[in-house]
């Protein structure tokens, strides 16, 4: 088991009535980026913290890299990095200063915090801010010298809690070109996200987190599938052909088929996608025109919505409409 | 997408940087930058990664220097920091030595002798408050989370903290004395004197830290950590032998200034710069200055583990 980065057992953290970490298990293999999906509130902030030893949990274990979090705190923190939600630099200190604040807290010398302060200053593109202030970055540069400060010395875990949370499309996308970059390396990267197409573009596997429990997990496509393979959407030319294409449909998909808000509209939710083949060779035969078809993977928001009977947080959906 | 006009700094590559494609963000930090540095690089952050030196571990005084080396960049780009250290001490010597100088000891070049060294314990000690309110803000607003996360002797961020606020002590001790100084204070035990007081101060000054460290850690607001810390320092400050002679009180009132760790500090102060034997009250003040480290810094690092 030791071969899990992170692995644990019925974590619980309480904040007066707020349960909110409420029994967690989790068993996390190395290697890749393992997305843990969940609303504000949900309790994601909470089991990172857990996990990176910064809190204490109420109740149920951990291993970290194989180390206990409580036991082992020391062993663990010299393994990880955290990069926060909430920017976890100095802002009154420039980002050279800051690097190098961390460098030298690992045991560099000043020379060598200097250079390698640089050396990440140079990757991170952040060469020309250097002398600046971290508190007159602009967020996308925050969120960078907030992930070189956590690679200081490279970690074989890195903890990154919403990491693209409040970024226009293109300083998110470089966070994700990041994240990529470091996954190639090797290195076990574990986010959070409220963004489902985060988690999609980005994460392995994904464990779907609400109200401090685990409510499903899987890759990305497990997920999906875990809804049904699709959804079918028709269109008939006329729209007294409905009822009729509605009976066929039903008996070649052998599922039932909604009438959509749309008077020529039908909607069936799809297990076996080698019926839709032959359904619509059915509709065709019979002599029903259709105006339109498609066949979609469900996405994440209709996992969400199944898993959890509610759609996902407004500020996900707000943040997809803006990009 | 308001942020996004403010956050042109990685120009694509093939885009010329020219000034009318980028008006706005030329105010930013365009001008001296040649485009193609401005992005995060994929191969650089790799071959970053790629480098795995791990230096040895380093040792508890080292990262405690080290953190109260961050303490002093936050003074060198946050100087207003310093105006309650410089300020305070100037206003409270003046109103203090005039206020009361007349009527405690008939005259304010009498009173100052008696006060300067109380005056200047007074100084320093309140504004240690200062401590917990800064390191709430810390905490608040997330850079603690990192220092925690870090591999090391756990306490040095406090410790580095304390240290660096010792520079601002000693700034506020060295301004009220001298504005003593120009009051017409005149201490026999010269600058060796005032210097062994100061150190002697300095030390209780650290000690007392950790009850605001603690406080900080317990208490989610600076307002609250103020208020509080008020009501510790006050009977501790004003109930002490650093206006009046205690035997001038009420006996009650003497009982207390007797055992307020305060009035031996004080006490003590006096003596050396006075340049006569502090005796037993250097030895009481230490020893306050243990207890308060070995109380309110486990009770800090206790907290520690999990603040609020
Ligand atoms: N320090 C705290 N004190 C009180 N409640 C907290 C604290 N931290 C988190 N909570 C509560 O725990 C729940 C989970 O929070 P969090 O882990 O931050 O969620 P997420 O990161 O998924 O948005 C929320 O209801 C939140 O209000
Ligand atoms: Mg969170």
């Amino acid at each position: 088991m030791a071969d899990l980065a992170i692995e644990t057992h019925g974590l619980v953290k309480t904040y007066g009535d707020t349960r909110a970490v409420d029994g967690v298990d989790l068993a996390i293999t190395r290697g890749g980026v393992h997305g843990f999906l969940g609303p504000n509130g949900a309790g994601k902030t909470t089991t990172i913290r857990m996990l990176a030893t910064l809190i204490r949990a109420d109740a149920g274990t951990g291993t970290v890299l194989g180390y206990d979090i409580s036991s082992q705190a020391d062993e663990v923190r010299s393994r990880v990095s955290l990069t926060g939600q909430f920017a976890s630099v100095d802002e009154d200190l420039t980002g050279s200063e800051n690097l190098r604040l961390i460098a030298k807290l690992y045991g560099h010398s000043g020379k060598a915090a200097v250079r390698r302060a640089n050396e990440l200053l140079d990757a991170f593109g952040l060469s020309d801010a250097a002398d600046r202030q971290v508190k007159k970055y602009s967020g996308g540069m925050r969120r960078r010298i907030d992930i070189a400060a956590s690679i200081v010395v490279t970690p074989e875990l890195l903890f990154l809690d919403e990491p693209t949370t409040g970024l226009d499309p293109r300083s998110r996308n470089e966070v994700w070109d990041i994240i990529r970059a470091m996954v190639d390396f090797g290195t076990t990267v574990m986010l959070t996200t409220q963004y489902l197409d985060e988690a999609d573009q980005l994460a392995d596997r994904i464990s779907v987190i609400d109200s401090g429990k685990v409510i499903a997990e899987g890759s990305a496509t497990e997920l999906k599938a875990s809804v049904g393979a699709g959804a079918l959407h028709v269109r008939v030319m006329h729209r007294d052909e409905r009822e009729n294409a509605r009976d066929i449909l039903v008996r070649e998909l052998g599922v039932d088929v909604e009438r959509s808000a749309d008077p020529q509209g039908l909607t069936a939710a799809i297990d076996d996608r080698g019926r839709v083949t032959r359904a619509l060779s059915a509709l065709d035969s019979e002599g029903v025109g259709l105006a339109q078809f498609s066949l979609g993977q469900p996405t994440l928001d209709e996992v969400f919505l199944a898993l959890t009977g509610k759609p996902v947080a407004e500020a996900a959906v707000n943040e997809e409409e803006a990009a | 997408m308001s942020t996004y006009t403010g956050n042109q700094e990685g120009e694509p590559i093939n885009e010329p940087a020219g000034p009318a494609t980028t008006a706005v963000s030329t105010a930013v930090d365009m001008s001296a930058a040649p485009s193609t540095e401005a992005a995060p690089q994929a191969d650089a952050i790799a071959q970053a990664l790629a480098n795995t030196e791990r230096p040895p571990r380093p040792s508890a005084l080292s990262t405690s220097v080290t953190f109260g080396w961050r303490a002093l960049l936050k003074i060198k780009h946050v100087p207003e920091q310093l105006f309650d250290v410089t300020v305070f001490p100037v206003v409270m010597t003046l109103l203090f030595t005039y206020l009361f100088g007349g009527a405690i000891a008939g005259s304010v070049d009498g009173y100052i002798a008696y006060l300067a060294p109380g005056i200047l314990v007074q100084s320093v000690l309140m504004i240690t408050m200062y401590t917990g309110t800064t390191l709430r803000t810390d905490i608040d607003k997330g850079v603690f989370d990192r220092f925690r996360s870090l591999p090391i002797w756990r306490p040095s961020a406090l410790v580095g903290m304390l240290l660096g606020d010792a520079v601002r002590f000693t700034v506020a001790s060295v301004i009220t004395a001298v504005v003593c100084w120009f009051i017409g204070w005149r201490p026999a035990g010269g600058i060796a004197g005032v210097a062994a007081g100061v150190l002697l101060l300095l030390i209780f000054a650290f000690a007392l830290g950790w009850v605001w460290t603690f406080l900080s850690l317990i208490l989610r607001t600076a307002g609250s950590i103020m208020g509080v810390a008020m009501m510790v320092m006050m009977p501790l400050v004003f109930a002490s032998n650093i206006f009046v002679d205690p035997s001038t009180m009420p006996g009650w009132l003497q009982a207390w200034v007797n055992v307020n760790p305060v009035s031996h500090l004080v006490t003590a102060v006096r003596a050396l710069m006075d340049g006569v034997s502090p005796g037993s009250d250097l030895t009481l003040s230490l020893m306050w200055a243990v207890i308060l480290v070995a109380v309110f810094g486990s009770l800090t690092m206790w907290k520690y583990r999990d603040p609020k």
